[in-house]
């Protein structure tokens, strides 16, 4: 299910003394089943722009097509379109309504007219695909969740309706190291099993590092790079210019090499960054 | 050094004495010392949360007792005293942010204080230069990004002069110049206005800039000491570092990992200054 966005641009507060435009002729087209990183700093436009592929927003200047139905167009079932691209919020909170869990998650297909029998299998399969045991969670209440499995049932939630594509907004933001890894895994899941299209809004360079083939910068509501991922994060000077960073590894390895190691240019990850150094030392005759 | 903040056998249960009892805190004791910046870290619901918000009254002992400046939190009419000493700054400043200007938001602590006008000048001025954010003072709090909002709901609390500042997260929700920025001021704040700080935070490269660290876990005190003590590679340290969901800093991570090629790096690494003096050491 192919994403065609065409000279999209945004304001906000039209026809106030506050009006102010957030987007500035977008244009990109996001193939089936990629996983796209989409950063960039606070109030870049990316939140906004990612609310128009599930037609949160509709376009007033430009246009976006979603498996080529135009989301402007009147005959348009945005309801159907939803469906097919999830959108899972940065708080959990803003999503998940339900008393308990299994209910939360049961509301969307509940709403596709489906037998009950075709809904509970719905639950529980999205219930397996985030690592939420279905006989524990199911009766559970939403508040006695912890911050990474309410974001693990908003995430259920989404899925329950089979959708083709999933939009992230920096779901990890506020959560442990390990329950960033489980998130994490699960997402990598979907993409590689489901082959579901991921475009995934993060402040964490590490993140989108680690998981995304291709890399769509923001900044002051223009697409400033839309590349693959290690071509972006070799674009140091420019990232750093418009306040974003390079993965940890790779500011670890820029530091090596002003102390004067010889070491490669386009390391993003801790095992690489060993291997590298690992190889600079070799070269240089130290004793392993 | 003095004990700034203490904790005596404390014990925190939500709901305590009805059903839905759940306790978060379990005998915990310890000390924040003046002067010094410390880190609480631990996984989500493992309680620091809850422990900070008893550093200033904002949550009392279901047992034990928490003093903060020598006072009880325990007794009512200490509280307003020992707001004044331990300031807090929570997660999204958004929850902490009051007025549509910078400076009128950061005046609005010290005008509750009944100072008088010149002092509060003197106050709001103090803490704009020492988060340097001067520039920002008459701009309306919505023109701000994220993490300039934090640096002025830093600075409202700074303009109270508490000697300590707990900070509950105060970076997650930025993007990584902010986070930057924020972490930077913070630091400063310690190293050259003496305050002492409090730090909760999932990030290890921000724990590495502190003088000490305690990391908790299901409601009590696993572990405390400097973050070099901690991040030492002993098998059971990281054992238990692993079963608590934590990560290790860049450098330390990177240090294992030659280790495990066979070259002889110190183990006492956590930042990436100490790696490359070791890097240089190899012959």
């Amino acid at each position: 299910m192919p994403i065609e966005v065409i000279n999209l641009s945004h304001s906000y507060k039209i026809g106030t003394p506050f009006e102010h435009k957030v987007l500035h002729n977008i244009s990109l087209s996001i193939k089936d089943s990629q996983f796209v990183g989409i950063i960039g700093p606070t109030r870049s436009g990316k939140t906004t722009l990612a609310q128009h592929f599930n037609a949160l927003h509709i376009p007033k200047q430009g246009k976006i097509l979603i498996d080529n139905e135009d989301t402007a167009d009147k005959k348009t079932d945005l309801v159907k379109l939803r469906h097919r691209v999830g959108y899972v919020f940065q708080n959990p909170d803003y999503q998940l309504f339900a008393p308990t869990v299994g209910e939360d998650i049961a509301f969307g297909p509940s709403h596709q007219k489906l037998p009950r029998t075709e809904i509970d299998k719905l639950v529980q399969e999205s219930m397996h695909q985030v690592g939420l045991d279905f006989d524990t969670f199911r009766n559970r209440d939403i508040f006695a969740l912890s911050g990474g499995q309410k974001r693990r049932a908003a995430i259920a939630g989404v899925l329950a309706c089979r959708p083709k594509v999933l939009v992230l907004d920096d779901i990890t933001a506020g959560l442990d190291p390990r329950g960033r890894e489980e998130i994490l895994n699960v997402i990598k899941d979907l993409h590689q099993n489901q082959k579901i299209t991921i475009l995934f809004i993060s402040n964490s360079m590490d993140e989108v590092a680690l998981l995304a083939e291709r890399i769509i910068v923001i900044d002051q509501g223009m697409i400033k790079m839309d590349d693959l991922t290690r071509n972006v994060f070799a674009r140091t000077e420019e990232l750093r210019s418009i306040g974003l960073e390079l993965p940890e590894a790779t500011v670890a390895l820029e530091n090596l090499r002003s102390a004067g190691f010889h070491l490669p240019n386009g390391i993003l990850s801790v095992d690489e960054a060993i291997e590298a150094i690992a190889a600079a030392l070799r070269e240089k005759g130290a004793h392993n | 050094m003095n004990k700034l903040i203490e904790t005596i056998n404390l014990s925190y249960c939500y709901k305590a004495g009805t059903k839905e009892e759940v306790k978060a805190l379990e005998d915990v004791n310890i000390a924040v010392w003046q002067g010094e910046i410390i880190a609480i870290t631990g996984q989500n619901g493992s309680g620091k949360s809850t422990l900070a918000r008893h550093f200033n009254g904002l949550l009392t002992p279901t047992t034990g007792s928490v003093l903060a400046g020598g006072m009880s939190t325990n007794l009512k009419e200490n509280i307003r005293e020992i707001r004044k000493i331990v300031g807090m700054v929570f997660q999204n400043p958004d929850n902490q942010l009051v007025s549509s200007i910078v400076e009128e938001d950061i005046a609005f602590g010290p005008e509750n204080l009944g100072l008088p006008q010149t002092e509060i000048i003197e106050r709001v001025e103090w803490a704009l230069n020492t988060l340097k954010i001067e520039e920002h003072r008459r701009e309306p709090l919505h023109n701000l990004s994220e993490g300039q909002k934090q640096q002025v709901a830093i600075a409202g609390v700074l303009a109270m002069k508490p000697d300590c500042i707990v900070l509950d997260e105060p970076t997650a929700h930025l993007d990584p110049r902010g986070r930057r920025d924020v972490l930077e001021r913070i630091v400063r704040l310690n190293r050259e206005e003496g305050i002492t700080i409090v730090l909760l935070t999932h990030f290890m490269n921000e724990v590495i800039y502190c003088d000490r660290m305690i990391v908790m876990d299901q409601g009590s005190v696993k572990m405390q000491g400097t973050p070099h003590q901690i991040f030492c590679q002993s098998e059971h340290q990281k054992e238990q570092l692993h079963k608590m969901g934590l990560d290790y800093p860049i450098a330390s991570q990177l240090a294992a990992g030659l280790k495990l090629e066979g070259f002889d790096i110190s183990t006492d690494i956590i930042h990436t200054k100490e790696l490359i003096n070791s890097l240089c050491q190899l012959k």
